[in-house]
């Protein structure tokens, strides 16, 4: 009954030459692939915050949950564990991921989660009009900032790899096959697994040249090795100028938290009943 | 003896909370009905903490302030409890740790060496509430048979040397009056949180959700304790902003799911709710209230979060707010709660405080009211699915992802039928007429289940409202004096004609409620009711039943 084309109605908002196009399309190539290869349609859901990034899911005719602003996380694991047939794939800004909702965040990677995080990272809040994040650069000029900001950014790989995410990688929008290529690989993950998205945000900070400039593709970077991952991740801080590394950085096996719960079993009311009544004994 | 009240105190980390359940079960054996009210300081170990037990031959769900009879082990026990005694209480003490001075005359009084007897029986020290309660049983007549069955039952570690110091204590006591067996009836007894969390699972609970806080984090323990049992998933994650939309994950994929918390904590979870009001998602709250503003007495009751729990989130839309009275209400209404929510696609609030959820009660499951099915609307699978379809009762049929025939789109901005983001007027309109629609049909509904509760003397002409955890004081202070007692239950959607039907005929009410500026009196004044005269405590302490008749006897 339902048309398997990935697209909805909805009309597309962003600005034209935003780099959240190459992610939609990215995505939407990567579903397609997983479909044909036998994925059902149907055990795809994808999550998002409230910035321009999370129209996203208005633009994606899979199951979806358009979520609050910093929240994807917390979502999506109650999915997750609610059904673990589902590919929970998420989507946020650095607003969301990193600011207003970073603990949820840490604690995902923590547990090790089964679901995939998609950092749209245009390092700038575009849908409130350009003010700084926690990955801006210093003395990064915004509107709550018009005299450049007093503070470092956070490196979120960094902080990612010490919570204890097992997949992690960045992407950018200009580098489209990456981008294929990294999400597929974390939606194949089993655990938590993030991807950085340097998102441009052609209208509140126009990244295009300085990235094309300064970013190269991971070559022979074992990913199995934590102190090598860690070094890469590092090489960039997200202000200083050197050069900015994509692809995989680090991945590993581990179980998942969402491994751990007993599956729903359908409970007849009188057999509920007995089971209650038989624990009521033990009260007396 | 129709009612016997009994006061265990000691300092915190003394194990007075296990020990007074064992004293309630041991009462129990005799057929009596119990309530017991805990008081305890927010610390672990020092302070003065204590019980007092009621045991009475009728259903009761408060405690009295004087007592027949004090077990003290400490020092404060007997200073701070001394105005709770009658001339003909008697008195157990710890004659190794307390100096029964400066005390009203009391014709009964005995000492009994704990600490001594702990010491010959190479005894561990929290074994002298053991002891103690083997003195009880010598000074009021019961057979050791019952508090070594009580015992076995409820003592995993050490029991042998437990019945040991309770047969010293028994040995070292006179007996002074004979307790006897009134009925053959013996309930389980068990707090209220215990009885929300089985009316979740009655219910149809899937998941449990919390951030431990003061008096809800005992249903996060005990439901985790059986969750093998019921294949509960049971979890504790960062904080209550987390709990809330994790929470809605699992609505969302079809899980029934509560959350539990206090004030504080529902002060992080208001985003969550306006989000469930928005997307229609099912989930059930469980507040606790507790002395506030802010962190406040964080181990004492209080009922100031009424307008709270009406009114906390942006925006405009439907919720069930139920605050039942007693554990047995808490399991009813509990489980109908979960059951609604899930018909009407809403979040449901069950407004409980420090005083039912950590009171303890006799629980006689036979004597609660059927809990009628009412089923979640599923989708029919006829046309197209669409996640907010308009129909006439706001209610769109539900279907979860991996249905291979459904795309479900759930939206926190106003959305179309599809769940696509929109923002034109018309679409604005209608979704939020459909969203609010439903509580017409939800108070339809809750009309079945008697949302107001009236008791006692019908025929009087003088009222008593209360809510909550008041019920209980407020009806046995209603039978000794004639009055009648309404409670509104449900208190959103208010059913104002029964609440109207409940007080007519009325020449006096009097509201009875545990904060300061009356806020159930607020609520019905906008229904256009009012009270003639309130009873307002807000010292963290829930009324006892002569305290509060004392004040009504003071405004008649
Ligand atoms: C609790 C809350 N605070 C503030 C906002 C306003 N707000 C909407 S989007 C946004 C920032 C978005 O930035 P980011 O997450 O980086 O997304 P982008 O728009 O850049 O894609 C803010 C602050 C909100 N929706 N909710
Ligand atoms: S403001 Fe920036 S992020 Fe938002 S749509 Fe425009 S270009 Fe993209
Ligand atoms: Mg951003």
């Amino acid at each position: 009954m339902i048309q398997k084309d990935l697209t909805t109605y909805a009309k597309n908002t962003w600005c034209p030459g935003c780099g959240n196009f190459a992610i939609l399309t990215a995505i939407k190539a990567v579903m397609k692939s997983l479909i044909d290869e036998g994925l059902p349609f149907e055990n795809i859901a994808i999550i998002s915050g409230i910035g321009c990034h999370a129209k996203i899911v208005d633009y994606i005719n899979v199951n979806s949950f358009y979520s609050i602003h910093g929240r994807v996380v917390p979502v999506a694991q109650g999915v997750k564990i609610a059904n673990r047939n589902l590919k929970v794939i998420c989507f946020e800004g650095d607003g969301d991921a990193y600011g207003e909702g970073l603990e949820h965040l840490i604690f995902a990677a923590k547990r090790n989660i089964d679901i995939t995080m998609i950092i749209h990272n245009n390092r700038v809040y575009g849908l409130t009009t350009g003010q700084y994040t926690p990955t801006s650069p210093l003395g990064f000029k915004g509107k709550s900032t018009p005299f450049g900001t007093k503070e470092l950014p956070i490196n979120p790989l960094e902080l990612m790899l010490s919570s204890g995410a097992t997949f992690i990688a960045r992407g950018y929008s200009s580098h489209l096959e990456l981008l294929k290529k990294l999400f597929k690989e974390a939606i194949m993950h089993k655990g938590f697994a993030l991807v950085d998205v340097l998102q441009v945000c052609v209208t509140f900070f126009n990244m295009y040249e300085y990235y094309n400039k300064t970013v190269y593709e991971l070559k022979e970077h074992d990913t199995n090795d934590y102190n090598r991952a860690l070094d890469k991740i590092r090489e960039w801080d997200y202000s200083a100028n050197s050069p900015i590394g994509l692809g995989i950085f680090y991945k590993k096996n581990a179980s998942s938290f969402d491994d751990n719960f007993p599956k729903t079993i359908p409970q007849k009311e009188d057999e509920k009943d007995i089971k209650i009544k038989n624990i009521l004994k033990d009260f007396v | 003896m129709k009612e016997f009240s009994l006061l265990l105190g000691g300092m915190a980390g003394d194990g007075i909370d296990k020990a007074s359940l064992i004293l309630a079960r041991i009462l129990n054996r005799l057929g009596y009905c119990i309530y017991i009210y805990r008081e305890y300081p927010s610390i672990i170990r020092g302070g003065h903490t204590y019980s007092i037990i009621r045991a009475s031959q009728n259903k009761i769900t408060t405690h009295t302030n004087k007592v027949d009879c004090i077990l003290a082990l400490n020092q404060d026990c007997l200073s701070l409890h001394k105005d709770r005694l009658k001339n003909d209480s008697f008195i157990i003490y710890d004659s190794d740790a307390v100096k029964p001075e400066g005390l009203p005359l009391i014709k009964q009084l005995q000492g009994i060496p704990l600490d001594k007897i702990i010491k010959e029986e190479k005894a561990l020290a929290v074994t002298r509430n053991s002891c103690i309660i083997g003195s009880f049983c010598k000074a009021s007549g019961i057979k050791m048979e019952i508090l070594e069955d009580v015992f076995k039952r409820n003592i995993s570690r050490e029991l042998d040397m437990n019945l040991k110091v309770a047969l010293k204590g028994n040995e070292n006591t006179k007996e002074l009056f004979k307790l006897e067996k009134i009925s053959e009836r013996c309930f389980p007894i068990f707090t209220g949180n215990e009885a929300i969390s089985f009316g979740l699972i009655k219910g149809g609970l899937n998941s449990y959700i919390a951030y431990p806080m003061t008096p809800t984090s005992n249903i996060l323990h005990f439901l985790a304790s059986l969750a093998e049992k019921f294949s509960l998933k049971v979890i504790h994650p960062e904080n209550e902003i987390s709990v809330m939309l994790m929470a809605e994950g699992f609505a969302y994929a079809g899980e029934r799911v509560a959350v539990g918390t206090a004030g504080g904590g529902f002060c992080l979870m208001t985003e969550g709710l306006t989000f469930a009001g928005m997307a229609e998602l099912p989930v059930v709250i469980i507040l606790g209230q507790r002395t506030g503003p802010s962190t406040g007495l964080p181990t004492y009751t209080g009922q100031t979060e009424l307008h709270f729990a009406l009114n906390a989130g942006q925006g405009e839309f439907t919720r069930l707010v139920i605050a039942p009275g007693d554990a047995e209400e808490a399991y009813f209404w509990s489980a109908l709660c979960l059951n609604l929510v899930w018909k009407y696609q809403l979040p449901g609030i069950i407004l409980v405080d420090k005083t039912l959820c950590e009171g303890t009660y006799s629980f006689n499951i036979d004597a609660i009211e059927n809990i009628k099915k009412c089923e979640p609307v599923l989708w029919d699978r006829k046309e197209q699915y669409k996640r907010y379809l308009n129909t006439e009762t706001g209610i769109s049929p539900l279907a979860f992802p991996s249905d291979k025939d459904a795309i479900i789109k759930i939206n926190s901005y106003e959305h179309d039928e599809a769940g696509i983001t929109i923002e034109d007027s018309v679409t604005t309109k209608d979704m939020c007429d459909k969203r609010l629609r439903k509580e017409k049909y939800l108070l339809e509904e809750l009309i079945e289940y008697k949302p107001v509760r009236v008791y006692e003397n019908a025929n009087s002409t003088v009222g008593i409202i209360c809510w909550g955890s008041n019920k209980g004081v407020c009806i046995e202070a209603g039978q000794n004096l004639g009055f009648k007692i309404i409670q509104p239950v449900v208190l959103s959607p208010f059913p104002k004609e029964e609440f109207k039907s409940a007080i007519s005929g009325l020449k006096k009410i009097i509201c009875v409620e545990n904060n300061a500026t009356g806020q159930l009196i607020k609520l019905i004044k906008y229904y256009g009711f009012d009270v003639d005269e309130k009873i307002l405590k807000y010292d963290g302490r829930p009324f006892s039943l002569d305290e509060l008749e004392n004040e009504l006897r003071k405004i008649l």
